[in-house]
């Protein structure tokens, strides 16, 4: 039995079947309709999401399977002092595989220590999102065509972004990356990032200010949201606003293939003018989440269509 | 020259960093124990100037070498049999340990799963850097 915690528990071999079935799910759903018929997926939200649950619900749905679950820690046991490992030899009765999107760090792996059934990750604090980084990876691959040769923008809040530090991760597995980091200088990328994995690696990257410097040599720019909060003045924050909101100008500057990615949701750093350039992918993406879903879920269960 | 009685079984931890005894003293649990045990504090050493020497009188198993490999993996640790020095075990910095530091991040579930054991890794040997099994964060 495996369980998804972290985006590197697949190797890059593992992840390329796994892309392959997603994008065979997407081509003929009407084949998959009914291999999970008679399983039940567990959706253990211990804070609340909107899209990643929904996102799992639909997956399982889309396979033929039920799902039951919680939405919040006052709908559950945990308001009542229920642990974590209790609630998961609990959910294991019920239900044949797990999502569990948890508010402290590392909870999801200690379900998969005490579960007999397959647990994903669906977010635990700001540690991992692993589903998050392969629908990231699977809507780069059927976009692009490949995850290597290319050169990838970061932008926004790089610090605290997990999602930008587990794509960093993921991508560095495949040749030939290069990544531009865009940000302001506070909230510049983690230097264990920096030094463990991109000088380690051996990785090409450049760090800069500048969105509209870096627009024209992008192939893949992935935005995330630069919040008030994260500046430590008020000036600071003024200057740099309007500089990390995407929009027609900023646009005009990119390459013509170039796909712009979001983990969303977005509040003003993508502006909706850009909604409909047919470069923003970034609804495409939350579409590519739930066949990257439906795929690890049937991969997880062993299940495949007769 | 002070003088300590020698040990017949048991073991010496030698080339402690002066001032560390203490500390693996209160690590290693010695305490707890019922038998002899002797801190020689601020021995002179001429490979260390100054260093710290503890004895314990019994067997191997009084001692988790994986903790004490994790305080300090430069001690010498001598096992001591019929009153002479039968073998010196090195010790390495132990993959993993448990219970022995607690992680602090106030975002790891250890921080509201009271039983969850605290488990480290070692995730960087050359810079003997430690991560929580659970939220990777860096023990300091």
């Amino acid at each position: 039995m495996r369980h998804l915690i972290s985006p590197l528990d697949f190797s890059v071999e593992e992840l390329d079947t796994l892309m392959d079935l997603a994008n065979d799910i997407e081509k003929n759903p009407e084949k998959y309709a009914h291999v999970c018929d008679g399983r039940i997926l567990a959706t253990l939200f211990y804070e609340p999401s909107t899209r990643t649950r929904l996102s799992f619900e639909s997956a399982m749905n889309r396979l033929g399977g039920k799902v039951i679950g919680f939405s919040s820690a006052a709908a559950s046991s945990a308001a009542k002092g229920e642990s974590v490992t209790d609630t998961i030899r609990m959910a294991s009765c019920y239900a044949d595989i797990c999502a569990m999107r948890h508010p402290k760090e590392g909870a999801p792996l200690v379900a998969s220590l005490h579960s007999s059934i397959p647990v994903i990750n669906a977010g635990d604090g700001g540690h991992q999102h692993p589903t998050q980084t392969l629908t990231d990876l699977l809507t780069i691959r059927s976009l692009k065509g490949r995850l290597g040769g290319m050169t990838v923008g970061l932008c926004g809040d790089l610090k605290f972004g997990r999602t930008v530090h587990s794509l960093i991760n993921a991508l560095v597995r495949y040749t030939g990356i290069r990544f531009v980091l865009i940000s302001p200088n506070e909230l510049r990328i983690p230097s264990y990032i920096r030094d463990n994995v991109l000088e380690a690696g051996h990785i090409p990257y450049t760090e800069m200010e500048n969105l509209e410097d870096a627009m024209p040599e992008l192939d893949i720019l992935y935005m995330t949201r630069v919040q008030r909060e994260r500046f430590f003045n008020e000036e600071e924050y003024i200057r740099m606003k309007d500089c990390y909101i995407l929009d027609k100008a900023k646009m005009a500057l990119g390459k013509e293939d170039m796909c712009v990615l979001h983990p969303l949701p977005r509040v003003n750093e993508i502006s909706t003018e850009v909604d409909d350039d047919p470069r923003a992918v970034y609804f495409r993406q939350a579409r590519y989440g739930v066949y990257i879903r439906m795929a690890l879920i049937m991969t997880l269960l062993e299940v495949s269509p007769c | 020259m002070l003088n300590i009685s020698g040990l017949e079984e048991g073991i010496v931890l030698d080339h402690i960093p002066a001032g560390k005894s203490m500390d693996i003293y209160k690590h290693l649990g010695l305490g707890h124990l019922d038998c002899q045990v002797a801190i020689i504090k601020n021995a002179r050493s001429a490979k260390m100037g100054r260093k710290d020497i503890i004895k314990i009188e019994g067997g191997l198993d009084t001692v988790d070498l994986n903790v004490l490999g994790f305080i300090e993996h430069k001690i010498t640790v001598n096992i001591i049999r019929n009153g002479e020095i039968a073998e010196k075990k090195t010790l390495r910095l132990p993959k993993k340990i448990t219970n022995v530091i607690r992680c602090k991040n106030p975002r790891c579930i250890t921080s509201i799963e009271q039983e969850l054991p605290h488990i480290f890794n070692l995730t960087d040997e050359e810079h003997k850097i430690y991560r929580c099994m659970y939220c990777e964060e860096k023990y300091k």
